[in-house]
C-alpha cells in the first residue's frame, strides 16, 4: 500500500520510518506495529536515530479525527454571530455550529470539538500545517484559495458581500463620497483587493490602515484612526452590534463584491472533504424537508423518501461516509437546520439583525440550495 | 584495555569520526527537511516559483514615504517599498538610540544625585519591559490623540491628530539648486580645512577657529546665496479637506510608536554601554590630563571618549543590528515594513509563504551584515594604532 500524504509531527520518530517514506512503499499494517510499539527492534531503532525533525505518516483526515477524539476547527479570533464565546464561555454562532455539526457528525456529540482561533492570515498555514482539521472562519471561496494554496471549499454556509461602515455623524451615504477617507482593512483577506479595486474603478483615493483582526479594526474605527471601516457586510453588522451605540454607525449600501463564506479542508484528502460538505448539506437538506430539531424524532416516522434517507431510517449513507447511519439525524437534533443556527446567530432577531437575502433557500427567493440526497 | 577500544582510542581518528557523524547527519537532516518539503508542496498543489513577483499586488500602501506605489504594482515593488520602510526606521532608530544612549550613559555617571537616579530608573524600565508592549503603549497614548477635525495646531503650520504630524512640505522652486551646491561645497570645504588645521597644529602648534568658520562657510554663505536669488523655496501647507488633511508633509503615528519604542529601548542598552566603556579608562588617564592643565571638556573628548570607544563600538554594533531586526515588530502596529508588507499581505495574497519568508530572511542577513561591515572597519579605525 502506497501511504503518500505525509506531515510534519511534533512527536520523534524513527530514521528508519524516513528511509521508508523516501520509497514511500511500505505496508500500513507494518506502520501500525511501529506505531503501536509491538516491534521492539524498530522501536529500538528510533531511540538511535537522532535527526530531530520527524515525519510521520499522514492517513485520512477522518481516521485521524477519530483516534483523537475530537475535532480540531479553526475559526475567526471573535466574530459575533459566527464564531465568539457567549455568556458561558461556550463558542457560538453560525461557523461554530459548523464545527459542532461536524463534530456530531463523526463522534455523535456536538462537545467533541476543540475551537482554534485564526487571524485572518494565519488562518491557511494552520489548515495547511495540520494544526486544524478543518476551518469555519468566515473565509471567501476564490479560485486561487481553492487552487493555488492546495485547500478545498466544500460549499457555502454564508453568502456574503464587502461593505463599508462609518460613523453616522460623517454625514456620508454613499461609498463614492470616500474620497480621501481613511480606510481600515483587514490585511490578508479579499475585502483588500477588493478595497483597491473599488477606489480604482471609482477613480478616487484613499488612504488604507491595515489591521490584523476585527478588534483591532473596531479600536481604530472608534478612536477615529481610520474614518471608514470596510468588510464583509455580516462582519460590519457584528461590529455595530458590538458598539457601545449602534444608531452611531451606519453601514452604506453599497455592496462591492461576492464573499462566498464556506468551509474549507486540505485539498487531496476527499472521504474527510465529503464528511464536511455533507455535514452543511445535511443541515440546508433539513431546511428545505421541514426537519427541525424539534420535530426530528415525529420525521423518523414520516412517508416522505428523502427525510427518511436523511435520517438514516432508509440506506446507508452513513456507512458510505465511515460514519454512523444516525449522522444526520443527530446533527438536526443537537445542533438543528440551517435556518435555526441562523435565526439563532445571526438573523433579525439577534443584535446582528442580518435577514435571510441571499442566504434564503431557493425555493425561497435566496440561492441556497444543496445538491439531493440519494 | 587498548586492544578493547580498538581504533577508538585513537585521538585523530576519534575526531574525524566524530566529525563526520555530525556532519553527515546534519546533511542527512537538511536533506529530509528540503525534500519533504517539496514532496508536501507537490502533493497538495501548491505552486512554488518566483514568478509571483511579477503579478501585480492587487492591494495599497499608504505608508511609502519614497516610492510612489500603487494596487497595480508588482509584488516585488511590494518588497522594495518593505526594504525603505525597514531601513526607515532603523537608521533614524539607531542615530536617535545612539545619541540619546550617549548623553544617558554620561549623564549616568553624573556626580548629581538626583540626575544618575533618574537615568538608573529609565533604564531598568524600559530594558525590563517587553519591546512588543511598550510598542503597543507608545501607539496606544499616539492614536487617543485629537481626531483629525479636532486637531491641534502648533505655531500656526503644525497640525497634530492621531492621524499623524503635519508638517509644511518645502517646494523647491528653480534656482534652489545653485544654494544645494554651495551647501554642499561648503561641506567639503570645511572638512578640508579642518584637516589643514590638524596638519598646522600638529606641525607649529598655532590653533585655527575650524567650528566657527565652518558654521560660517555651511550656514552663512547658502543663506546669502539663497536671499541673492530671490528666496527660491516656498512650502505647501496642509489643509483639512473632506476626511483629512491634503498636502503637506506627514509623520505617521505607526511610525512615531516605531521610532520612539525603537529608540527609546535600545538607547537603555546603549547607555549602560557607554557608562562601561567610560569607567573602563582608568581614573589614572583622567587625573593625569586634569594635572596638565586641560579643560573638562577636553579631558572627555580627547582622552576618555576616544578610548572608551574602543570598549563601546563592539556591543554597540550588536545593538544596532538588535535594533533593525526588532524593527520587525512594525507589524504589530501596523507599520509597513518588510515583514508587514511583503512577508505579510504578499506572502497571504499569494500563498507563497516559502519564498517570501526566504526573501525576507535574506533580506534582514544582508542588511545586519552590512551594518557589521561598517562597524568592523570603524571599530578597526579607532582600535590602538601599534607602531
Amino acid at each position: 500500500m502506497i501511504v503518500g500524504d505525509f506531515k510534519l509531527n511534533k512527536s520523534i520518530i524513527g530514521i528508519n520510518l524516513l528511509i521508508c517514506y523516501r520509497e514511500a512503499i511500505f505496508e500500513k499494517r507494518y506502520l501500525n506495529n511501529y506505531l503501536n510499539g509491538e516491534n521492539n527492534m524498530k522501536k529500538l531503532l528510533s531511540i538511535f536515530a537522532v535527526v530531530a525533525f520527524a515525519f510521520s505518516a499522514h492517513a485520512g483526515t477522518l481516521d485521524d479525527v477519530k483516534n483523537r477524539g475530537f475535532l480540531k476547527c479553526g475559526v475567526t479570533t471573535g466574530l459575533a454571530g459566527f464564531a465568539a464565546p457567549d455568556d458561558s464561555g461556550e463558542w457560538a454562532g453560525l461557523d461554530a455550529d459548523m464545527c459542532r455539526a461536524v463534530a456530531v457528525a463523526v463522534f455523535g456529540d456536538r462537545s467533541k470539538v476543540e475551537f482554534i482561533t485564526t487571524t485572518g492570515k494565519s488562518r491557511f498555514p494552520t489548515l495547511a500545517s495540520g494544526e486544524v482539521d478543518m476551518l469555519a472562519r468566515n473565509t471567501t471561496w476564490t479560485i486561487s484559495r481553492d487552487v493555488n494554496l492546495g485547500f478545498e471549499f466544500v460549499g457555502v454556509n454564508f453568502y456574503d458581500g464587502q461593505g463599508f461602515m462609518v460613523p453616522s455623524a460623517l454625514g456620508v451615504s454613499s461609498a463614492t463620497e470616500l474620497d480621501g477617507a481613511t480606510v481600515c482593512i483587514q490585511t490578508g483577506t479579499t475585502t483588500e483587493l477588493n478595497l483597491a479595486d473599488f477606489f480604482r474603478l471609482n477613480g478616487i483615493s484613499y488612504e488604507a490602515l491595515p489591521i490584523e483582526t476585527n478588534d483591532e479594526g473596531k479600536e481604530n474605527l472608534f478612536a477615529g484612526r481610520c474614518d471608514v471601516y470596510t468588510t464583509d457586510a455580516s462582519g460590519l453588522s457584528s461590529t455595530r452590534a458590538a458598539a457601545s451605540n449602534p444608531d452611531k454607525w451606519v453601514v452604506l449600501p453599497e455592496i462591492i463584491s461576492k464573499e462566498p463564506l464556506g468551509p474549507l479542508v486540505r485539498h487531496g484528502d476527499h472521504q474527510w472533504g465529503d464528511v464536511v460538505r455533507w455535514s452543511l448539506n445535511a443541515m440546508i437538506i433539513a431546511e428545505e424537508l421541514g426537519i427541525t430539531s424539534e420535530n426530528v424524532d415525529a420525521q423518523m416516522s414520516s412517508n416522505v423518501p428523502e427525510v427518511l434517507r436523511l435520517l438514516g431510517v432508509e440506506g446507508n449513507y452513513g456507512e458510505m461516509l465511515e460514519l454512523s447511519n444516525d449522522w444526520a439525524y443527530q446533527i438536526i437534533k443537537q445542533i438543528g437546520n440551517y435556518s435555526e443556527s441562523y435565526e439563532a446567530n445571526v438573523g433579525p432577531d439577534t443584535p446582528l439583525e442580518i435577514a435571510r437575502g441571499l442566504n434564503a433557500l431557493w425555493t425561497q427567493g435566496g440561492i441556497l440550495y444543496a445538491p439531493p440526497f440519494r | 584495555m587498548r586492544s578493547n577500544l580498538g581504533f577508538f582510542s585513537d585521538e585523530k581518528f576519534r575526531s574525524i569520526f566524530f566529525q563526520t557523524l555530525v556532519v553527515g547527519l546534519f546533511a542527512l537532516g537538511l536533506f529530509f527537511v528540503i525534500s519533504t518539503t517539496s514532496y508536501n508542496l507537490e502533493k497538495r498543489n501548491i505552486a512554488t516559483g518566483w514568478s509571483f513577483l511579477q503579478n501585480p499586488a492587487g492591494f495599497d500602501i499608504s505608508f511609502s514615504p519614497f516610492l510612489e506605489f500603487k494596487s497595480t504594482d508588482t509584488h516585488l515593488k511590494v518588497y522594495f517599498v518593505g526594504v525603505l520602510n525597514t531601513l526607515l526606521v532603523s537608521i533614524t532608530g539607531c542615530i536617535a538610540a545612539t545619541i540619546l544612549g550617549f548623553i544617558l550613559g554620561i549623564v549616568r555617571l553624573s556626580s548629581n544625585w538626583l540626575l544618575s537616579r533618574l537615568v538608573y530608573i529609565y533604564v531598568e524600565f524600559s530594558r525590563n519591559v517587553p519591546l512588543l508592549l511598550q510598542i503597543i503603549l507608545w501607539y496606544s497614548i499616539l492614536i487617543q490623540l485629537p481626531r483629525v477635525k479636532q486637531s491641534l495646531q502648533v505655531l500656526d503650520v503644525f497640525y497634530i491628530s492621531n492621524r499623524g504630524l503635519y508638517s509644511p512640505r518645502p517646494i523647491f522652486e528653480s534656482g534652489f539648486s545653485y544654494v544645494s551646491i554651495a551647501i554642499v561645497l561648503a561641506l567639503i570645504s570645511s572638512f578640508l580645512i579642518n584637516r589643514w588645521a590638524k596638519k598646522r597644529q600638529d606641525k607649529t602648534g598655532q590653533q585655527f577657529p575650524v567650528f566657527s568658520s565652518s558654521i560660517g562657510l555651511i550656514f552663512i554663505v547658502p543663506l546669502i546665496l539663497f536671499f541673492i536669488l530671490g528666496s527660491p523655496l516656498s512650502f505647501e501647507h496642509p489643509e483639512l479637506k473632506g476626511f483629512n488633511f491634503k498636502g503637506g508633509l506627514v509623520i505617521r503615528p505607526e511610525f512615531i510608536a516605531m521610532f520612539l519604542a525603537l529608540s527609546i529601548y535600545t538607547a537603555a542598552f546603549i547607555s549602560e554601554i557607554v557608562r562601561a566603556g567610560i569607567m573602563s579608562v582608568s581614573k589614572g588617564q583622567r587625573e593625569a590630563s586634569a594635572a596638565i592643565g586641560l579643560k573638562q571638556t577636553w579631558i572627555m573628548r580627547l582622552i576618555i571618549i576616544p578610548q572608551a570607544l574602543r570598549v563601546i563600538v563592539p556591543p554597540l554594533t550588536s545593538q544596532y543590528l538588535n535594533l533593525t531586526k526588532n524593527s520587525s515588530l512594525g507589524i504589530a502596529v501596523g507599520y509597513a515594513d518588510l515583514v508587514h508588507g511583503f512577508g505579510g499581505i504578499s506572502l497571504n495574497q499569494t500563498g507563497q509563504a516559502i519564498e517570501c519568508m526566504a526573501i525576507v530572511m535574506a533580506t534582514y542577513l544582508s542588511i545586519s551584515l552590512t551594518i557589521s561591515f561598517f562597524m568592523n572597519i570603524y571599530n578597526r579605525s579607532i582600535q590602538f594604532k601599534e607602531k
